[in-house]
């Protein structure tokens, strides 16, 4: 860990502005993600604005029925706050299934968007890693690869740069529910559809998100629909409790009677965003649920899938969890 | 003369509140004015040189006050022997910061000293080194044909290498109907204690040779293994350090040998004539010794009425370039089934990794893991019952080493464990037990360790005030050895619990051995009862001595210690209270010092072992691979309980460790880099509170007059050498396959 200032911003604009004049300086909310990676002198900020006093703790409506959940409530607050819990039980479940409850305490929504891949080689600066360095190459691909990525790991060149996924839960459940976030910088206010905020590798592997130098997360919008009568959330790990995703699926249907009306697929663990295929969730308009659809629909998403050895296992566990998912949002078991 | 009245009983772990109010201080909890904080710097290769270690940067911060490497490291002691500790396996123990040389990923190769923690961990993280690398080799099964025999040196004593082969194993299973062969692999773990290692040098002025006083707080699972291991390297007299160690975070076998921290920390405070502190990070706890990477093969042949007639059981691990790491994984089989015909090998192979070091249960966890999902097997194949088969093929002696058992309540295991279990209501046929998705498998092992004792000394002193106070230099690593040595010490000596303290942890008490291989209980609890037993002498004779003493002409068989008093057995007015012997005694506290040895001539004729009995149930989702452990009843027969409520924690642990080693727990280690990658405890999965469910202990009553006065034979590994087998007989029984690699996760069930 480097020595760092500290500063404490008082407001939106003083934390931008903050980070404006110090561009090697770093928001700093819960901290879980940060400091973890500060001692590791994977994260070498010059200096934290702390942003934890900054008005955005709170989780409020919106015109046209939907939830703001500011940038600094807590993953434990947005998961047990009765709106969310009742209209978007997939986000719930899908916090309450990540890290450990005293990390759900400090961690926030805004910084669960922003948390880096837990690649292990990432974490070490003893190996090579395209993402912590680009242009250093990537030792997962050949390496222990166990937790990595088999999708969207193309490039322009057509050779792999990185194979990192994306480790959050709750931004599995985002995507699924098609959230907005809402950003601020030295340019002004912006909104990113989630599936625009999160990228794919590519050849710049060192940039996980779209979010621009500087802007700061204010908050996340959920839109009205929460599917709450028809969702599951299924996370596959090496453990109960306290680990991160080998694959999970967020999924969500609107039905008639037996008969499907709207479909959100959205996978964790497999890529470098949470994964998602629209084209491949409208296969299942006007259909009647049942796993023989589930399964196409499963095979379809994976379509492309790439092992790399340690985590090959995924592409079939990846399709069993999607049926099982889907199957339980159906209610058919 | 001893009494019943806290031996045996469930008292509360008496250094339990200390712990949890955090009074209780551990290693990197002691301060001292003017402390000085290490930071210590790892390699990043395998193997190969350091060409160049680049300091200045870390120098050229104010506050920074050194940087050790191996080019500026004092002098320091030049023998091998020198560095070898009461854990030390056959070979060259690694010598931090000794040469330019790595022999190891991770291996330390710089401290950094500097006025704060923090500053010292930046400093470190401005250290570069340039290496010429040369190839390493990390891969136990790419290098299994380089295995070889272990050398044999002072450790093989209580390790001794497989005997030699009986009977004819080829043979024999030739000809046996029944065969089942099977390769096992398991992965590297680390011990991963609570307590990260550290050590506190608090350092005082002096003129004498060794340039002061030392006392050194340190992480270890035995003070005196530190204090000669310091002793030696540094060149210091005994008279000018003491090593104290009071409380252990957890030690699991990590703290059985000096880490490099003590070093690092001696090294510095003696240089620099300033206390030093030396903590390591999580990150740093797996860059010392692990349970080795094994290959293990057994192969069992039985009649086709299910009597076993052939055994073979050979592993392989892996072991450093510098040191033969041995346990004993293959000669459980031996001692517990009866085949005639027998082969056993052990055998090891050099890597470029750091050498293995006991871990809970090293060696026979390893071992019993598959040899009881064997017997499994052939159990299976044979139709009969697990339970009915092992009982069939039970032995009343050790047959490897043809002696009799102390004694072995293990039939008894299996019946109370079966019943609680609720066994007899098992379908032996696989998959034949569902709920929804879920599978549901029974399964269950036999698991056993060997009882030992050891040589240990301890002191009891009545002091003025008519207190008993006993002290040995022996830990406390969680197990509850405060408490129970107090309650042998108070029964022995008639007085109530709080009457009496127990001291640990410091090498001004007399010495005891590192804490490790269930042996406290027995060794130290011997010392006690010992010493406890000859002050009382002392204390009768001094009685007697006392005006109108009751006892002038009676014996020490005719009277007894009981509330705080010495009384006649056959009149208990006839008594003198102990308050009055001290008293008596010209004001001066009376004390004892004495040795509590095993009883050779009376153990040699027989072998010594704890038994249990496990029972596991587990669910296997049957889509998605996910294994829960939902039931496990382990029936434990290890002699007299001295405290069922430590006892009982101790066998809980070790189940929670078997479900983390049978689902779990792996070190991974990249061969590119020759480096363990998941180093850390979000990576490295250890079994969390949402894997622990129903978990049931029994004790069977096993009397044994031969292990040791008091009869016990140690529970820190007992309770978790047979739980992975029996997780993976379960997770057969549910599923119908075999995994044969541990930890079982759910890739390889899919
Ligand atoms: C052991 C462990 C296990 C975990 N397991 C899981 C799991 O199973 N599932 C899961 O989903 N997560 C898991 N987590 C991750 C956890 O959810 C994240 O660490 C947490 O959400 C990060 O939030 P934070 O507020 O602490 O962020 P910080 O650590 O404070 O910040 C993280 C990053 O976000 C940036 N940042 C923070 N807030 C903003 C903002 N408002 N605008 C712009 N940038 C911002 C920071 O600059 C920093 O780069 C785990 C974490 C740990 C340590
Ligand atoms: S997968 Fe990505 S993060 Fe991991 S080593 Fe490769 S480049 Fe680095």
């Amino acid at each position: 860990m480097n020595s760092f200032a500290y500063t404490r911003a008082d407001g939106v604009t003083h934390a931008v502005s903050e980070r404006a004049d110090e561009p090697t300086a770093a928001f700093v909310a819960g901290g879980t993600n940060l400091i973890d990676l500060m001692k590791e002198n994977v994260a070498r900020p010059t200096r934290l604005i702390d942003i934890n006093r900054l008005p955005l703790a709170t989780i409020t409506d919106t015109e046209n029925g939907g939830l703001r959940l500011g940038a600094l409530v807590t993953n434990a607050d947005t998961a047990y706050n009765k709106k969310v819990a009742k209209n978007y039980p997939l986000l719930s479940e899908a916090i309450l299934a990540g890290a450990s409850a005293q990390l759900r305490n400090m961690a926030t929504d805004g910084g669960n968007l922003m948390q880096r891949t837990r690649c292990y080689y990432f974490y070490d600066l003893a190996t090579p890693c395209n993402k912590r360095e680009p242009g250093s190459g990537c030792s997962a691909i050949n390496g222990f690869n166990r937790i990595h990525a088999i999708l969207g790991t193309g490039t322009p060149t057509g050779e792999v740069q990185c194979i990192a996924t994306h480790p959050s839960d709750m931004c599995v459940a985002l995507a699924a529910l098609e959230a907005t976030v809402r950003v601020t910088g030295p340019d002004g206010d912006r909104t990113i559809p989630f599936a625009e905020f999160h990228r794919l590798p590519g050849d710049t592997p060192q940039l996980d998100n779209t979010l621009e130098a500087g802007e700061l997360i204010t908050a996340i919008d959920l839109p009205a629909n929460g599917f709450s009568k028809n969702y599951a959330y299924l996370k596959l790990r090496d453990r109960a409790s306290y680990a991160f995703a080998l694959v999970s699926v967020a999924a969500a249907l609107e039905l008639e009677g037996n008969t499907i009306t709207d479909a959100r697929i959205a996978l964790g663990g497999v890529a470098h965003k949470p994964w998602r295929r629209p084209e491949v969730e409208a296969m299942l308009h006007g259909k009647s649920v049942g796993n023989d659809v589930f399964q196409t629909v499963a095979d379809a998403l994976l379509d492309g899938a790439q092992g790399y050895g340690h985590n090959t296992f995924k592409l079939e566990l990846a399709k069993r969890a999607i049926v099982r998912a889907l199957s339980q949002a159906a209610k058919l078991n | 003369m001893t009494q019943q009245t806290y031996i045996g009983k469930p008292i509360n772990r008496l250094d339990g509140l200390d712990k949890v109010t955090g009074k209780a201080k551990y290693a990197a909890e002691f301060d001292t004015p003017n402390l000085l904080h290490g930071y210590v710097v790892n390699s990043t290769i395998a193997k190969g040189k350091i060409k160049k270690i680049n300091t200045q940067d870390a120098l050229g911060l104010p506050g920074v006050i050194k940087v050790f490497t191996h080019e500026n490291r004092p002098k320091l002691a030049w023998f091998d022997m020198s560095y070898k500790d009461q854990d030390a396996p056959p070979g060259s123990p690694f010598r931090p910061l000794r040469d330019a040389k790595i022999r190891y990923s991770a291996q330390p190769i710089a401290l950094v000293i500097a006025e704060t923690f923090e500053l010292a961990r930046y400093a470190a993280s401005l250290v570069t080194v340039e290496y010429e690398e040369m190839a390493h080799q990390s891969d136990l099964e790419a290098n299994r044909h380089r295995a070889r025999k272990p050398a044999s040196g002072m450790a093989s004593l209580l390790k001794p290498p497989p005997p030699k082969p009986k009977g004819n194993f080829e043979a024999a299973f030739a000809a046996a109907p029944l065969q089942v062969t099977g390769e096992y692999v398991h992965a590297v773990e680390h011990h991963n204690p609570m307590e990260m290692f550290a050590t506190t040098v608090v350092y005082e002025k002096g003129r004498n040779k060794s340039g002061g006083k030392y006392t050194v707080y340190d992480k270890t699972q035995g003070v005196t293994n530190s204090i000669l291991y310091a002793a030696q390297v540094f060149d210091i007299p005994f008279k000018d350090i003491r090593v104290i160690s009071p409380y252990v975070g957890g030690g699991f076998g990590s703290g059985l040998r000096p880490q490099y921290q003590l070093f690092m920390a001696m090294m510095a405070a003696r240089e620099l004539k300033r206390s030093v502190k030396v903590v390591l990070t999580r990150q740093q706890m797996f860059s010392f010794g692990h349970r080795p990477a094994t290959i293990q093969t057994v192969a069992l042949g039985a009649s086709a009425e299910g009597d076993m007639t052939a055994l073979y059981h050979s592993a392989v691990g892996e072991t450093s370039q510098f040191e033969d790491y041995t346990e004993i994984v293959v000669n459980y089989g031996g001692m517990l089934y009866p085949p005639e015909n027998v082969t056993l090998d052990h055998q090891i192979v050099s890597l470029d990794v750091n050498t293995p070091l006991d871990m809970r249960a090293p060696g026979g966890v390893t071992g019993i893991s598959a040899l009881e999902c064997a017997v499994d097997e052939l159990a299976f194949k044979a139709g009969i019952d697990p339970v009915e088969f092992r009982l069939k093929n039970y032995t009343d002696r050790d047959p490897l080493a043809d002696l009799p058992y102390s004694s072995k309540e293990l039939r008894e295991c299996f019946r109370q464990g079966a019943e609680r279990f609720g066994w007899l209501k098992r379908n032996p046929e696989p998959r034949s037990m569902r709920d929804g998705h879920n599978l549901i498998g029974w399964g269950m092992a036999t698991g056993i360790w060997e009882a030992s004792q050891a040589a240990a000394r301890a002191e009891a002193v009545l002091l003025v005030n008519g207190k008993l106070r006993v002290s040995s230099a022996t830990a406390d690593i969680g197990t509850g050895t405060y408490t129970i040595m107090t309650q042998i010490a108070a029964d022995t000596l008639g007085m109530p619990l709080e009457d009496v303290t127990f001291k640990l942890g410091d090498t001004d008490m007399p010495a005891a051995p590192i804490e490790g291989g269930s042996w406290t209980a027995a060794t130290v609890g011997t010392a006690v009862k010992t010493v406890c037993e000859e002050l009382a002498k002392k204390l009768f004779k001094l009685a007697r001595k006392m005006p109108d003493s009751p006892f002038a002409s009676v014996s020490f068989n005719e009277v007894v210690f009981v509330n705080k008093m010495i009384q006649l057995k056959k009149d208990s007015l006839m008594a003198v209270a102990l308050q009055s012997v001290v008293d008596s005694n010209g004001g001066a506290a009376v004390r004892q010092i004495s040795t509590g040895l095993p009883n050779m001539l009376k153990q040699r004729k027989y072998t010594r072992s704890a038994h249990s009995a496990v029972f596991a149930e587990v669910t296997v989702d049957e889509d998605l691979g996910t294994v829960r452990v939902t039931r496990i009843v382990s029936a434990v027969a290890a002699g007299r309980i001295l405290n069922p409520k430590t006892a009982r924690s101790q066998i809980l642990g070790g189940m929670v460790w078997g479900i983390g080693k049978a689902l779990e727990e792996e070190s991974v280690i990249d061969h590119q880099f020759g480096r363990f990658m998941n180093h850390s405890l979000a990576e490295y999965h250890v079994a969390v509170n949402a894997d622990v469910h129903d978990l049931d202990v029994i004790f069977v009553d096993e009397h044994d007059d031969i292990v040791n006065p008091l009869g016990v034979k140690g529970l820190g590994e007992i309770g978790l050498v047979g739980v992975p087998a029996a997780i993976a007989n379960a997770v057969f029984h549910a599923t119908g396959k075999r995994i044969r690699q541990l930890p079982i996760t759910l890739d390889k069930l899919l």
